[in-house]
């Protein structure tokens, strides 16, 4: 596909003509920040910047906090403590660094259900979906092991419930999970590793991330119409964009600033508002606590992971149709990553020709029910599994994965799609126009 | 716009509040009007001096503060110690191991709080943190903000609820205890009316004194707490005025543009 006729970069003085032969780098920085963006994107465009914020801060705050801390299960808790009591600011990098991975996972939650919402990942974006996915997935590695560096009681026994799973894969789990953890348990040789990786994965995320803009940046932006960008002339094309800067620039800066706002009221006022009180206590492989909890934001494939016990007739099934070798356990291991798994492949399991759920009228609401789902699933994972809680966790995860696998596929065949507009100017028009309605 | 908005704050007080609603049921915790609750409230110095009597008097005893170094009592936003405060309180109440002498010297401001094994009795240096805290209202948590952590809550709660009921398994004897999870805890009732004598005469009964350590524990958990707030708000400030300014300027840059789709 052709990009978006623009104006491109032309070197001037003899200087710019100089470096533009051998690095083309003013012309790669002009032609990012002046991409042709559609003029009609909404609020919910914005996560992109937020996110990018995310990452920076992470990496610098953990930069800071790595010349303090000590990766040592006999030191790393005192020397948190450290950081909190006599570093020089310690105490706000360490809860900004804490905090941030909130603030991170709540962006990308957003966004995710933005392009769930929109189509975002259909043709030809499927790529910047998929690489998006794989950034989630290392987001979720990065988190997983920075929650574990501070080594409390959730620390120590969250990693060992969440290597255990690897121990659940059948024949090859045990020697994984030992491979994994560097021993038979979550020792020294973990924390080390773990802290080894932690510091890596942010640097390869970074990496996918500038895939990501490059991948969105060759096809365009989707937006909230899914009606693509006229490509026949420049003139057309301006007709239907704005550059990114400064008109989309400005507006993500006070999208960010009005998020920050929030996240620094967190930090400064309620710090451990969501962090979990057991990590205040060193790690002891003695004593176990009551309640074994993830972080908020895992705690919705935490549910899937619990829902399907071994009485559940489709973990029964599986279990009778491989001779015993897919048990409950692994049974949940795989509905966990499947969940992801088929999130991944909504490109090709959503038939519908319609990109934007705007215009779909039966897609809306299964769309709802999803995202209402997500949040049922992440109140089920932080209750105790039995009960009504199991029941309600088992009910959630079904919907969620015939959310992807019968619903997508399904609705593209039998719905019958609203009208769209034939250009994108024609939605912006219609939006800000004189006899426009705003078109949420 | 503004309904998803108001979806987004709807979402993300659920997402939270899982977190808060993880943390579990616990005792009966009582609430307490701590001067150092809220974006603004403080530490009141006096009222820590005095925990630290009643810690340095009742609870040193059993428990350690191993993390707390001595010297951060002279610290801004702390009890608000002298520098030859510090050394002397340091040098009356506490010993520690000097390898360099291989044998014990009187403590210094550079040393920590001693810990202490004795009777395994947990470090208190973290506890107003580690004890579950508020999760209200319906499990946001939101309180916190408003109310602290709801640790300091605990330790008074537990201080002062005991029910005088006792009970012996396995040789050792446990206290009826309101506030213990479980009912149950092997620790003594620590703390009686009277028991510590303030220099400036304040009211020493077990009601006043339990809200005074407990103080003294949240400061001890979280001594840059004052230095936080003030930064949360000067960042809010700023945030505020940031946010303004550019919500102005974005205005104002896309105002032709709209403008332009007026006249189509």
């Amino acid at each position: 596909m052709a990009g978006i006729p623009h104006d491109h970069y032309e070197p001037k003085s003899g200087f710019e003509k100089w470096l533009h032969s051998r690095l083309p780098i003013a012309a790669l920085a002009y032609d990012t920040i002046m991409i042709p963006t559609p003029k009609n994107l909404n609020w919910m465009w914005i996560w992109g910047i937020i996110l990018t914020f995310c990452l920076a801060l992470q990496i610098v705050t953990g930069v800071i906090l790595v010349m303090h801390y000590t990766p040592h299960v006999d030191l790393a808790f005192a020397s948190v403590e450290h950081i909190m009591r006599n570093v020089n600011g310690g105490h706000m990098i360490r809860y900004l660094h804490a905090n941030g991975a909130s603030l991170f996972f709540f962006a990308v939650y957003l966004h995710i259900f933005r392009g769930l919402y929109y189509g975002s990942y259909k043709a030809p974006r499927e790529i910047t979906w998929i690489i998006g996915m794989l950034i989630y997935l290392l987001m979720m590695g990065t988190a997983f092991m920075g929650y574990v560096l501070p080594w409390g009681q959730m620390s120590f026994w969250g990693a060992t419930v969440i290597t255990g799973l690897f121990g659940a894969i059948p024949f090859i789990g045990e020697p994984i999970q030992t491979w994994l953890l560097g021993g038979p348990a979550v020792d020294n040789a973990t924390l080390n590793r773990f802290f080894s990786l932690h510091y890596l994965l942010p640097f390869v995320i970074a990496a996918l991330v500038a895939v990501h803009i490059w991948a969105f940046h060759t096809t365009g932006n989707n937006n909230p119409t899914g009606v693509e960008v006229r490509r026949g002339s420049k003139e057309e094309a301006q007709k239907d964009t704005l550059p990114f800067w400064p008109y989309f620039v400005i507006k993500d800066l006070f999208a960010l600033a009005v998020v920050l706002l929030v996240f620094f009221a967190i930090v400064g006022f309620m710090p451990n508002y969501l962090g979990h009180p057991d990590n205040y206590i060193e790690a002891n492989p003695l004593a176990t606590p009551a309640h074994i909890v993830p972080e908020w934001y895992f705690l919705p494939f935490y549910a899937i992971l619990r829902a399907f016990t071994a009485d559940v007739w489709v973990v029964m099934f599986a279990s009778w149709i491989t001779g015993g070798i897919v048990d409950a356990k692994f049974f949940g291991v795989l509905a966990m990553f499947g969940a992801i798994a088929v999130m991944a492949l909504a490109p090709w399991l959503d038939t519908s020709r319609v990109r934007s759920g705007r215009y779909r009228p039966m897609f809306k609401w299964w769309f709802g029910l999803l995202a209402i789902d997500f949040v049922v699933l992440m109140w089920a994972g932080a209750m105790p599994a039995e009960g009504i809680y199991a029941m309600i966790s088992l009910i959630g995860s079904a919907y969620w994965f015939a959310y992807f696998l019968v619903i997508l596929p399904l609705l593209g065949v039998i719905e019958k799609p609203l009208p769209m507009p034939a250009t994108i100017e024609d939605d912006f028009n219609a939006h800000y126009g004189k006899h426009g309605t705003p078109a949420e | 716009m503004l309904k998803k908005l108001a979806i987004s704050a709807v979402a993300a007080l659920a997402l939270s509040g899982g977190a808060a609603l993880a943390a579990g049921a616990s005792g009966h915790v009582e609430d307490v009007d701590f001067s150092f609750e809220g974006p603004f409230g403080k530490f009141d110095q006096n009222q820590l001096q005095r925990g630290l009597k009643v810690y340095t008097e009742v609870c040193a005893a059993c428990h350690g503060l191993k993390y707390v170094p001595l010297r951060t009592l002279a610290d801004p936003g702390g009890p608000g110690f002298t520098e030859d405060q510090v050394r002397a309180y340091a040098a009356d109440n506490f010993s520690v191991y000097d390898p360099e002498i291989d044998d014990d010297r009187a403590a210094r401001p550079a040393d920590h709080f001693p810990a202490n094994n004795g009777v395994g009795a947990p470090d208190l240096s973290l506890v107003a943190k580690s004890r579950a805290g508020f999760h209200g209202p319906y499990g946001t948590g939101m309180n916190q903000l408003f109310k602290g952590m709801g640790g300091p809550e605990y330790i008074y709660s537990l201080l002062t609820g005991y029910t005088g009921e006792e009970k012996e398994e396995a040789g050792t004897v446990f206290y009826g205890n309101t506030a213990f999870p479980g009912g149950w805890i092997s620790m003594a009732p620590p703390l009686a009316d009277e028991q510590v004598e303030f220099d400036d005469g304040h009211d020493n009964s077990l009601h006043h004194m339990s809200q005074d350590v407990a103080a003294f524990l949240m400061w001890a958990a979280e001594p840059k707490m004052m230095a936080r707030k003030q930064a949360g708000f000067v960042a809010v400030l700023f945030l505020v005025l940031l946010t303004s300014l550019l919500y102005l300027t974005n205005k104002r840059l896309w105002a032709p543009v709209k403008k332009g789709a007026k006249a189509a």
